[in-house]
């Protein structure tokens, strides 16, 4: 391993162009740690995000070496020798340098009814889930998104249909349509089926391949497939 | 080159599921316009057949026979995905779908070959 | 469900059950080519099979009306990807391509059987 990182570093909004800088390579380094020793010695400018550096907050996530990664958790050593390249996520607008724009990432969170929608009155009862039913372990296999658009950077469908909801915000509505207290089950079947959602996927898996919390969007978009199918062939409003 | 975040057997997959059903769509106005044929007669077909047998037209045909056996697996797998219980084992998949699409390819060859 | 999301979900199932149907149609098709290749194809031998086979031309007809639900709504999807073409004008596209592969695949089975 040669002792410097030689960093190409994205510099600019949707025009720009890469800087290279020449970085000190460290033991147990992260992509992140490279992007701040840039930003804190060599160049103050440089704007990108982050915020727990744990993995846990989902607001680091970068393009590096073409693939999107959390960049907090992605270890320097383990991506090789070469050149190491970070670029903003793809699929999102590009504000400045690394950092995007998540705006329409998360307002499709809300279009496809990723709101929960309680069914219970205000002061009724707790509602017992049993821990081993089917609904919650295929919600509790989806809960653990943090949110980071990874996955909605790797997804095809996004590039090719920029309304396409995307494989995180389908993921989030399959933990609700298993979530038993919520009230909200039609509109949400109505909002996550079509050409714009969950049957426009063709579990090319990008998103499973991706997702640094090992989630499977792609299971939890063929749920959705199956569960509006049901809906649509029981018909209804 | 393709895209670093493409390069995962389950894509490979599906780019070859899509050229292959979009191959299979435009051939089948052919396929039916040959088989159409037959209501001229047998002779008009036998015209046909006889003429399939040109090294060209038989390449081809190996192509398609590859292209619908590799829709076939590839398609069956896109229906477990959807609508069975989610298997860990996709490169498998993936691997046997490749597989079944070259022994077809391979037998039709060879069943033409022994003629 | 509103009827957009409906209509939709309907044409996913549907290309998805014409594509369970083909699954059975192609195994069989691909089983008989590469038995029927053997020695060589002769029209006497194809038309032997397929004349009066009212079991063989009924199999062939519902491959020909799967294979023209299935392929029409593949191709729209094609088309809705890679040049962003949507809307009514589309779906009319498919369904004309669906009427002339019925039509076209009817003729040719309807001349093999008949
Ligand atoms: C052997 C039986 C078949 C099965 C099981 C099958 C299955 C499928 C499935 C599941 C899809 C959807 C793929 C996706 O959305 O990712 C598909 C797409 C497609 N199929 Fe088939 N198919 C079969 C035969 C055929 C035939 C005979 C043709 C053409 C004549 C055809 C043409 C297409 C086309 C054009 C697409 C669209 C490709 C895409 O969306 O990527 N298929 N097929
Ligand atoms: S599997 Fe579906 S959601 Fe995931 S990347 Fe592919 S198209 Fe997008
Ligand atoms: S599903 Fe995974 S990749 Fe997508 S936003 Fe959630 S944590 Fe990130
Ligand atoms: S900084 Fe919070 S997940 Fe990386």
């Amino acid at each position: 391993m040669s002792a410097t990182i030689e960093a190409r570093i994205w510099r600019g909004g949707a025009a720009g162009k890469f800087e290279t800088f020449s970085v000190p390579r460290r033991e147990s380094q992260t992509v992140l740690d490279v992007v701040t020793f840039i930003q804190r010695k060599l160049d103050p400018t440089l704007s990108y995000r982050f915020a727990c550096r744990v993995g846990m907050c989902g607001s680091c996530a970068m393009t590096v070496n073409g693939r999107p990664r959390w960049t907090c958790r992605t270890h320097v050593a383990r991506l090789g020798d070469g050149p190491l390249t970070v670029e903003p996520l793809a699929n999102l607008p590009r504000i400045k340098d690394l950092a995007v724009d998540m705006a329409p990432f998360f307002d499709k969170w809300a279009k496809a009814g990723g709101k929960f929608v309680p069914s219970a009155a205000e002061g009724a009862d707790f509602a017992r889930v049993e821990p081993e039913s089917e609904a919650r372990r295929q919600a509790d296999a989806g809960i653990e998104c943090i949110g980071c658009a990874v996955c909605y950077s790797a997804c095809d469908l996004v590039s090719w249909n920029p309304d396409y909801l995307g494989p995180a915000a389908l993921n989030r509505a399959w933990t609700l349509v298993n979530d038993v207290r919520d009230g909200g089950q039609e509109a949400r079947l109505s909002a996550v089926a079509g050409d714009a959602g969950c049957h426009a996927c063709h579990s090319q898996q990008s998103c499973r391949e991706h997702c640094p919390k090992s989630l499977n969007p792609t299971a939890s978009i063929a749920g959705l497939k199956r569960a509006s199918l049901r809906a649509a062939w029981k018909g209804g409003a | 080159m393709n895209r670093p975040h493409r390069n995962h057997p389950a894509w490979w997959a599906f780019a070859v599921h899509r050229l292959s059903g979009l191959a299979l769509a435009l051939f089948l106005p052919l396929h039916f316009w040959a088989l159409g044929q037959a209501i001229g007669g047998e002779a008009a077909l036998d015209g046909f057949l006889r003429w399939t047998e040109n090294p060209l037209a038989k390449f081809a045909e190996t192509g398609l026979v590859v292209l619908l056996a590799a829709h076939l697996a590839g398609g069956l797998r896109v229906l477990a995905i959807e609508f069975l219980p989610w298997s860990p084992r996709q490169k498998a998949a993936v691997a046997v779908s490749a597989g079944f699409a070259l022994a077809a390819g391979l037998l039709f060859l060879f069943n033409v070959g022994v003629a | 469900m509103n009827f957009r999301a409906r209509a939709e979900t309907i044409a996913w199932g549907a290309q998805r059950a014409s594509a369970a149907v083909l699954g059975v149609c192609v195994l069989v098709h691909l089983a008989t080519i590469l038995y029927a290749v053997r020695g060589g194809l002769t029209a006497a031998e194809i038309l032997g099979r397929t004349r009066g086979s009212a079991a063989l031309a009924l199999f062939y007809g519902l491959f020909v009306v799967a294979v023209s639900i299935h392929a029409p709504l593949g191709l729209r999807t094609i088309a809705r990807e890679t040049f962003g073409w949507r809307g009514g004008a589309l779906d009319l596209a498919a369904a004309a391509v669906a009427v002339f592969l019925v039509w076209f695949g009817w003729r040719a089975v309807g001349g093999l059987f008949g």
